[in-house]
């Protein structure tokens, strides 16, 4: 168990990177906390794998430094790192049985056979795979299989970090909460550092105590669950975390009134003067539609999703999302939209600006 | 699952049926007639039972060739199985470098058989030859014509030099084939070389390495030009391998009937061994699954 400190790290896969663009990660600093459980949330193609990657050691950064402890691991083998490592696609040694495939690991470290039997009757528990320890893995599904990685990549305890790079993906839905809270109440258990890579939002709010958002090779926000869900540092986060994401409304901003389309709209905060694309974020949690109060809008389409009702809708020719609850009427005449102010946020050029203190009391 | 059955299927394989019997069945069956009959010329034959199936079951020829066709197929598999193998493990991965050894890998199995044996026949000549005259000069005595180990030699490193490429590109397919996250966690596994070689990626050849030996061991079976233009089957018969105890039989000396009925087992024993390893493998690969 360590504290995985990356200092000033960047990565590109080409040879000689050249502007910001060419940078697969772009330089970042971030210390992980020893027995923390971390989710690496962003849509794919954003550096979540390039980032796991370094950490394991499996790929050198451009440039930087990963420090365990304090200790400068940024050139050390994935061997010396002692890590744990889980793929997307399940791999097993397929000519091995379970029982010998979960025993690889410690085996290789020349670990006695009496504790690899033990942690392999343990492990096995864990993933419910007892009955099958002495098959070959060749036959198993892919459902299993994976099992058998996740058992691989847990069965030592000695681990810096357990890293994971979306490892339920191909595991079915009812066994992916299993494994999920078993991965939760392994850590609870034993405090390893892990990280767990997915673009799941469910998956990484519900695994992890922070959740670090990536976007375009860059971290956007790290963060509580409800911090990201209140909070979003980035539009991207307003958007990608929510089902539906929040809505991102152009907009002019002067003190504590917002103007889409030259009307008025109430916020909770004062706000300086903002330069370049200015925009609200309001989560559609927020928004609420009424027969007589607020502004207009134009109602496309509901769907109901059985705990509540998504509306969609036009508003000043922008597509925004409203929810609304279950039991709530929705009818034609309904063509009003309010938010609630306190909950809208400010973005300058994607970034959320942090609101004026003095704003509030102009504001009541 | 319920299997349906409809008849009229074996229609739609009808068309492959009568490819088969035209370039296969028909001409194996004129060879079947030969086997039986016995002829004093003018194309007049007679019945002749299995007479030259007996005669040639007798006769030690066509079992001292069996005996040196079975020892040529078991050493060249010996040498470029694993050789194939060990230079497939050592190709570059990507980049100009693995199309540049593609290439010259390539080369030798473009080159048409006759003309290989001529390259080996030239290149192990003591009075001409680059190798025949180089070791003859460090005071080696190396004479394929006249020296059986010598002539053995020569066309045992002849194959592995024709061949091996072969089972290294199929071996090679098989590599690429294995996706880079099992290396990753052989890596995070702490696994050696030999393991990452043991439970990766020989599991995952094992299916082309299969087919690899399949096809070098019928190749090789069937031999004929190269050694025939390098030795002539020669010092004596040492190198007389089956097809050219064959082709001696039924063009030197006309024998129709005995090189009938040799050709003819010569077919089943090649049928029987390959079968016999097709279904070990099959068999091998269920008890594995």
């Amino acid at each position: 168990m360590a504290k995985i400190t990356l200092d000033n790290l960047a990565h590109s896969y080409l040879p000689n990177p050249g502007s910001e663009d060419d940078y697969a990660l772009k330089e970042l600093n971030h210390d992980w906390e020893d027995g923390a459980a971390y989710a690496l949330l962003g849509s794919s193609g954003c550096g979540k794998s390039t980032l796991l990657n370094i950490i394991s050691g499996l790929l050198q950064p451009s440039q930087g430094r990963i420090l365990f402890d304090g200790q400068d691991v940024t050139h050390a083998p994935t061997a010396e790192r002692n890590i744990a490592q889980v793929f997307q696609f399940p791999v097993v040694y397929d000519t091995m049985t379970v029982r010998d495939n979960l025993a690889f690991p410690l085996r290789n470290r020349g670990r006695d056979e009496a504790y690899v039997a033990a942690r392999v009757a343990e492990i096995a528990a864990m993933i419910g795979m007892e009955e099958m320890l002495n098959r070959k893995a060749r036959g198993l599904t892919a459902d299993a299989k994976q099992k058998i990685s996740l058992g691989r990549g847990m069965v030592r305890q000695d681990v810096n970090a357990l890293l994971f790079d979306e490892p339920l993906t191909v595991i079915d839905p009812h066994m992916k909460w299993e494994l999920r809270t078993q991965l939760k109440s392994l850590h609870h258990q034993f405090g390893h550092t892990m990280i767990y890579v997915t673009h799941d939002q469910t998956e990484a709010l519900t695994f992890a105590d922070k959740v670090v958002v990536m976007y375009d090779g860059r971290v956007v926000q790290i963060g509580t669950p409800d911090e990201l869900f209140q909070r979003p540092e980035h539009t991207f986060v307003g958007y990608f975390i929510g089902s539906p994401g929040m809505n991102v409304i152009p907009a002019k901003v002067e003190g504590n009134r917002a103007y889409v389309d030259g009307v008025e709209i109430a916020l909770g905060h004062g706000y300086g003067p903002l330069e370049g694309k200015v925009e609200l974020g309001v989560r559609p949690e927020y928004a609420r539609l009424s027969r007589d109060r607020g502004l207009p809008v134009t109602v496309r389409r509901v769907e109901d999703v059985g705990r509540h009702k998504i509306i969609r809708a036009e508003f000043f020719g922008h597509d925004i999302n409203i929810i609304a609850g279950e039991d709530d009427a929705v009818g034609a005449d309904m063509t009003r939209v309010t938010f609630d102010p306190e909950r809208i946020n400010v973005y300058a050029n994607d970034w959320r600006v942090t609101p004026q203190h003095t704003a509030r009391g102009e504001a009541a | 699952m319920d299997k349906t059955v409809n008849q009229k299927a074996w229609f739609l394989v009808l068309p492959v049926l009568i490819l088969v019997a035209f370039s296969a069945v028909i001409p194996l069956m004129t060879v079947v007639n030969y086997s039986v009959q016995d002829t004093f010329g003018d194309n007049v034959f007679f019945w002749a039972g299995l007479e030259w199936f007996e005669q040639m079951l007798r006769d030690d020829r066509m079992w001292d060739a069996l005996g040196r066709q079975l020892l040529f197929s078991g050493i060249i598999l010996l040498i470029q199985i694993p050789l194939g193998v060990f230079v497939a493990l050592n190709m570059p991965k990507r980049g100009f470098w693995a199309s540049f050894c593609l290439v010259v890998m390539s080369l030798p199995l473009l080159i048409p058989w006759n003309v290989v044996g001529t390259i080996w026949q030239i290149f192990g000549r003591v009075d001409i030859g680059l190798l025949g005259y180089t070791l003859d000069a460090l005071g080696i005595d190396y004479n394929y014509t006249s020296d059986p180990l010598a002539a053995w030699i020569t066309i045992i490193v002849m194959d592995v030099w024709h061949w091996t490429s072969l089972v290294a590109l199929l071996a090679y397919a098989g590599l690429q084939s294995i996706p880079d996250a099992y290396y990753q966690a052989a890596k995070i596994d702490q696994a050696s070389r030999w393991k990452v070689f043991r439970y990766i990626e020989l599991p995952k050849m094992m299916g082309v390495l299969m087919i690899a030996i399949l096809l070098r061991f019928m190749d090789s079976f069937m031999i004929y030009t190269e050694p025939f233009v390098v030795t002539g089957g020669g010092p004596g018969s040492v190198t007389t391998l089956l097809s050219i105890d064959l082709v001696k039989m039924a063009l030197g000396q006309f024998d129709l009937g005995p090189a009938a009925a040799f050709s003819i087992m010569y077919f089943l024993v090649i049928l029987l061994i390959s079968w016999v390893f097709y279904t070990v493998m099959t068999n091998l690969d269920k008890r594995d699954g």
